[in-house]
């Protein structure tokens, strides 16, 4: 057990280390990339160049600069943008998480229940018409672009029937603290996380109604109806427990990826200043030390999420304990 | 007489499962542990014994799918236990090999004339109308119909498809074919075709076959000799008359015992040894003779020392500290 | 006990009717043990689930009666059948590799099924799969109990598949070939404990097998299975010593003989098993059978003795 756990913490250094190099290349070492000439702006003069180079380090073996900057990220903490200097990188990201942690955890919970709400009902009623309304709601739920929902949802919510009982009660765009509002805070997301999580409900039902259909054909199925067990508890007792894996598998996947910055759409059509909403400023305006910061910090939680996916398979399935 | 055409000199095998950062780290399975054999020319060696003896791995050592661990392996006199898989194939067009599952060996999506004619293809320069004339000549051999020629192995039952697996096989003229469980998969009474398919061209073509199953009454009926394996090792080897009227090893006994016979008359008079517990595990197999687990007669001895093959009558040998005396008893 | 009469099983397919199981009589007397052999697609599988209502396939069709004690099993709500199977009709299955869910440990799913019957605490059910596990001769059953399917041998799961089979103590143990999976030793183990349960506990058996030598050794009564029919039937004595059918004399004749002279040749049986899809009329093993004449082309009825067979030769 303790040795697996530092087996991940070494895989996730690892990764977090060639992730960082890899950004810092594409930033620095991509022929004909200059960051001082991005920063100076068009057409700046010869001696601007230079004067940027020198205040920003450019003129430093590339090395150098590398570790300058994971110094300034994890040591010191006093990184600060290119853009607008002066500004503190590592709190401005620190500032973000919990707005993208609200957004994404809410819509996780939603979206699991709802999923498994569906793909068991779907299971239990598989070749009826209940089965086949609720794919193809699966499939409309994932066609669906988040953007476009999101707009259609702000439409409806904020102005068009904004004043009617339906939606009287949702405040204006943007975050509020947990801390400061905890009821202004669940109304503000409300919205967003319907928006974030139908296209999950959808792709969870289907795969999770799949799962189960599959382990209905398995031997220790037609053993448990030989015990004479109700189906309802063959349902959920035996097939269900055996489909969580891909179950959990995927939700590792777009959890860790959503908390690392994937909600972005959602963010922006909802105004909400999350890790994806910054990322998105910082690569619009080429910003590295706030990209190298927030892609850090996403893999960081895509490795840390496949960490507990791999501690959820020991629980659900007794063959990886021993393996 | 001519020497053996093949020879097997204390081969090993060992696999290894897992990797370092898996809980019990790297485990190695001992699947074959010095095992020594010949094969005359023209005989039939039959190799018998339960899951996870090693049998089969022994057959894919022997047409070389599997690199040998340790250990000689020499085919009409000529070493093949070091050579490399490019200098092995001349070596293949005369070891061919069948397999247990007629529908897993055979590409689904082939036609059963390129099924056969692939390894013609492979091996030889022959013209096309040479391989359409070979291929219509094996169907016939094996006892199937001209027009079979263009359908696809689904739609062939499972005999027909060992046939086909058969007809592939010996395409090549091979001196050795390895037969790994070759009837395990197949009703009883199709079965019986193919065993006397076999012995049929084993007579016609002058083949030596080594036979793997785990059914007994199979293997008498198609060997000349036999080799009866524990857990990676042979524990008896004598002709197919003698191991089965007069078994040495407490194993083989035991084993010739627990066959159910459909045999009313022979029921009451043969004497039943049921063996307690499981086989061991080849990851962790027992120290000294590698039966005592399970054998009704193990000694102290049995537990440290672990016996040799030995002769002990013509033509068998037999791996155990006290054999039945097949000698005097006879 | 079980009274079975004119079972047919058919599945729609796309090409046609798939006649499984094809006008199918037997009876299975208290504490009886009748052997159904058969090969591969005999029917001899699919007569027996649909005794224990364990078709679940939409497509297929089941006609006929299955008598249970009196009580008509064709037909019975499910929620009935549920009350039965498990608790008055039990089953062991073939592949024990497969046959345990694999996320629960053995005692959970024996102590599941005690649990789903009878009305006792989990502690109760508990100790009952401890006993059960005892009784089977698992080896140290009060850790038995705690362990996954996969951390047992196969030989090891098919005693826990009997075990949870027996826990409600069924009046009617349907094996659907339980040794054929296990080695041979293994197998010797299971048939001997099968022995000593139906000693103990009294209980019917039917026993699917293709294998003659299990059958030799622990039948009382026998069914030979062809191609979905019923082609003969007697007492286990009757069937080996004096085979009425064509067919059970072919099939004995094609194993190999484990002592005595070796034959030159098995006297195989020519030719392959029909296809049960829009099957020709007529006796089914006709095409096969080096004993057919004209009568062959209609349909042999099973007579009404006790040893009988489906056959010209045998009714003419």
């Amino acid at each position: 057990m303790i040795f697996s756990l530092i087996q991940r913490v070494a895989q996730m250094l690892f990764v977090m280390f060639g992730i960082s190099v890899l950004v810092f290349l594409i930033f620095f070492a991509t022929p004909g990339a200059d960051p001082a000439a991005r920063i100076a702006g068009r057409n700046a003069s010869p001696e601007i160049l230079e004067a940027v180079r020198k205040s920003f380090g450019f003129d430093q073996p590339i090395y150098v600069q590398y570790l300058t900057m994971m110094k300034k990220i994890f040591v010191t903490g006093d990184l600060t943008s290119f853009v607008n200097r002066g500004w503190k990188v590592v709190p401005a990201v620190m500032d973000t998480i919990p707005v993208t942690l609200s957004l994404v955890i809410g819509a996780a919970v939603l979206w699991v229940v709802f999923a498994l709400l569906i793909g068991i009902a779907a299971a239990a009623t598989r070749g009826t018409w209940v089965d086949k309304t609720l794919m193809m709601l699966g499939l409309i739920g994932i066609s669906m672009p988040v953007y476009w929902l999101g707009e259609v949802m702000n439409l409806l919510s904020q102005s068009r029937y904004h004043d009617t009982w339906l939606f009287s009660w949702v405040p204006p765009l943007g975050y509020k603290n947990f801390s400061d509002d905890p009821k202004g805070w669940f109304l503000t997301l409300v919205i967003p996380w319907i928006t974030l999580s139908i296209l999950y409900i959808g792709l969870y039902g289907r795969v999770l109604r799949a799962a189960i259909v599959e382990s209905l054909q398995e031997d220790y199925i037609r053993t448990a109806r030989a015990k004479g067990l109700s189906e309802t508890r063959i349902l959920l007792r035996h097939a269900l427990r055996t489909s969580l894996v891909a179950f959990v598998t995927l939700f590792g996947l777009d959890f860790g990826a959503l908390v690392g910055g994937s909600a972005l759409l959602t963010e922006v059509v909802f105004g909400l200043q999350g890790v994806g909403k910054l990322t998105y400023d910082a690569l619009l305006n080429l910003d590295l030390p706030i990209i190298m910061t927030t892609v850090l910090y996403a893999s960081f939680f895509v490795v840390a999420a496949n960490a507990v996916v791999d501690i959820l398979y020991m629980l659900l399935d007794p063959r990886v304990r021993t393996a | 007489m001519s020497g053996p055409l093949l020879e097997v000199v204390d081969v090993a095998k060992r696999f290894s499962v897992g990797t370092r950062f898996s809980r019990q780290g790297v485990r190695i399975v001992h699947a074959l542990d010095g095992v020594s054999l010949t094969v005359m020319p023209g005989e039939t060696l039959g190799l018998v014994g339960e899951s996870g003896c090693g049998k089969s791995t022994l057959g894919r050592c022997i047409t070389r799918l599997y690199d040998l661990t340790a250990g000689t392996l020499r085919f009409a006199g000529t070493d093949i236990s070091s050579l490399s898989q490019r200098q092995m194939r001349p070596m293949r067009r005369r070891i061919q090999m069948v397999f247990q599952d007629p529908y897993a060996s055979l590409n689904p999506r082939r036609r059963v004339r390129d099924l056969i004619a692939e390894p013609l293809r492979v091996h030889t320069k022959m013209s096309e109308a040479e391989i359409s004339r070979r291929v219509a000549e094996l169907l016939d051999i094996v006892g199937l119909k001209p027009d079979h020629a263009m359908r696809f192995p689904h739609e062939f039952s499972g005999g027909q498809r060992q046939r086909i697996g058969i007809a592939r096989a010996i395409a090549l003229n091979p001196e050795l074919i390895v037969l790994d469980e070759p009837v395990s998969a197949l009703d009883v009474s199709v079965q019986a075709q193919i065993v006397n398919l076999l012995a049929d061209l084993q007579e016609r073509l002058n083949l030596t076959y080594i036979f793997i199953a785990h059914d007994l009454s199979v293997v008498r009926q198609v060997s000349t000799r036999i080799a009866v394996m524990y857990l990676g090792s042979i524990v008896e080897m004598g002709s197919a008359d003698d191991i089965f009227s007069r078994p040495a090893h407490p194993y083989t006994q035991a084993l010739i015992s627990a066959v159910p016979v459909p045999d009313l008359a022979a029921q009451g008079s043969a004497k039943r040894i049921v063996l307690s517990g499981d086989v061991p595990s080849p990851v962790n197999p027992p120290s000294g003779c590698r039966f005592h687990t399970r054998c009704p007669i193990a000694q102290e001895r049995c537990r440290v020392d672990r016996p040799a093959l030995t002769d002990c009558g013509p033509g068998r040998r037999v791996a155990c500290h006290f054999p039945t005396d097949v000698v005097h008893t006879a | 006990m079980l009274k079975v009469r004119d079972l047919s099983v058919a599945f729609r397919t796309e090409q046609g009717m798939v006649q499984a199981v094809d006008h199918v009589s037997f009876d299975v007397g208290e504490g009886e043990l009748l052997g159904v052999v058969g090969e591969s697609g005999s029917g001899k599988t699919v007569s027996l689930l649909a005794v224990m209502g364990l078709i679940t396939d939409p497509n297929a069709v089941i006609t006929g009666s299955i008598q249970y004690r009196g009580r008509e099993l064709v037909g019975l709500k499910p929620r009935d059948m549920r009350a039965l199977r498990g608790k008055e009709i039990a089953m062991i299955f073939q592949d024990p590799m497969t046959a345990l869910t694999p996320v629960y440990t053995i005692g959970w799913q024996i102590a599941e099924q005690v649990l789903a019957h009878q009305k006792m605490s989990k502690a109760a059910a508990w100790q009952r799969a401890i006993d059960l596990l005892a009784e089977v001769n698992i080896p140290n059953p009060q850790e038995a109990v705690h362990r996954y399917p996969h951390q047992l041998s196969g030989g090891m799961r098919q005693r826990v598949v009997i075990a949870m089979a027996l826990s409600c103590n069924p009046a009617l143990l349907v094996a659907d070939e339980p040794t054929t999976a296990l080695d041979v030793t293994v197998q010797a183990q299971i048939l001997d404990l099968l022995r000593k349960l139906r000693r103990n506990h009294g209980s019917a058996i039917v026993f699917i097998t293709h294998d003659m030598g299990v059958m030799a050794e622990i039948a009382d009564r026998m069914l030979v299975m062809y191609a979905g029919r019923v082609v003969e039937r007697g007492k286990k004595e009757e069937l080996f010593l004096a085979p009425l059918h064509p067919y059970t004399r072919a099939l004995l004749d094609s194993i190999p003989p484990l002592t005595g002279v070796k034959p030159k040749r098995l006297r195989a049986i020519p030719g392959t098993p029909p296809n049960l899809l829009n099957r020709p009329p007529g006796c089914a093993f006709a095409p096969r059978c080096i004993e057919r004449f004209e009568k062959c082309s209609a349909e042999p009825a099973l007579g009404s003795g006790n040893h009988t067979a489906a056959c010209f030769h045998v009714s003419a």
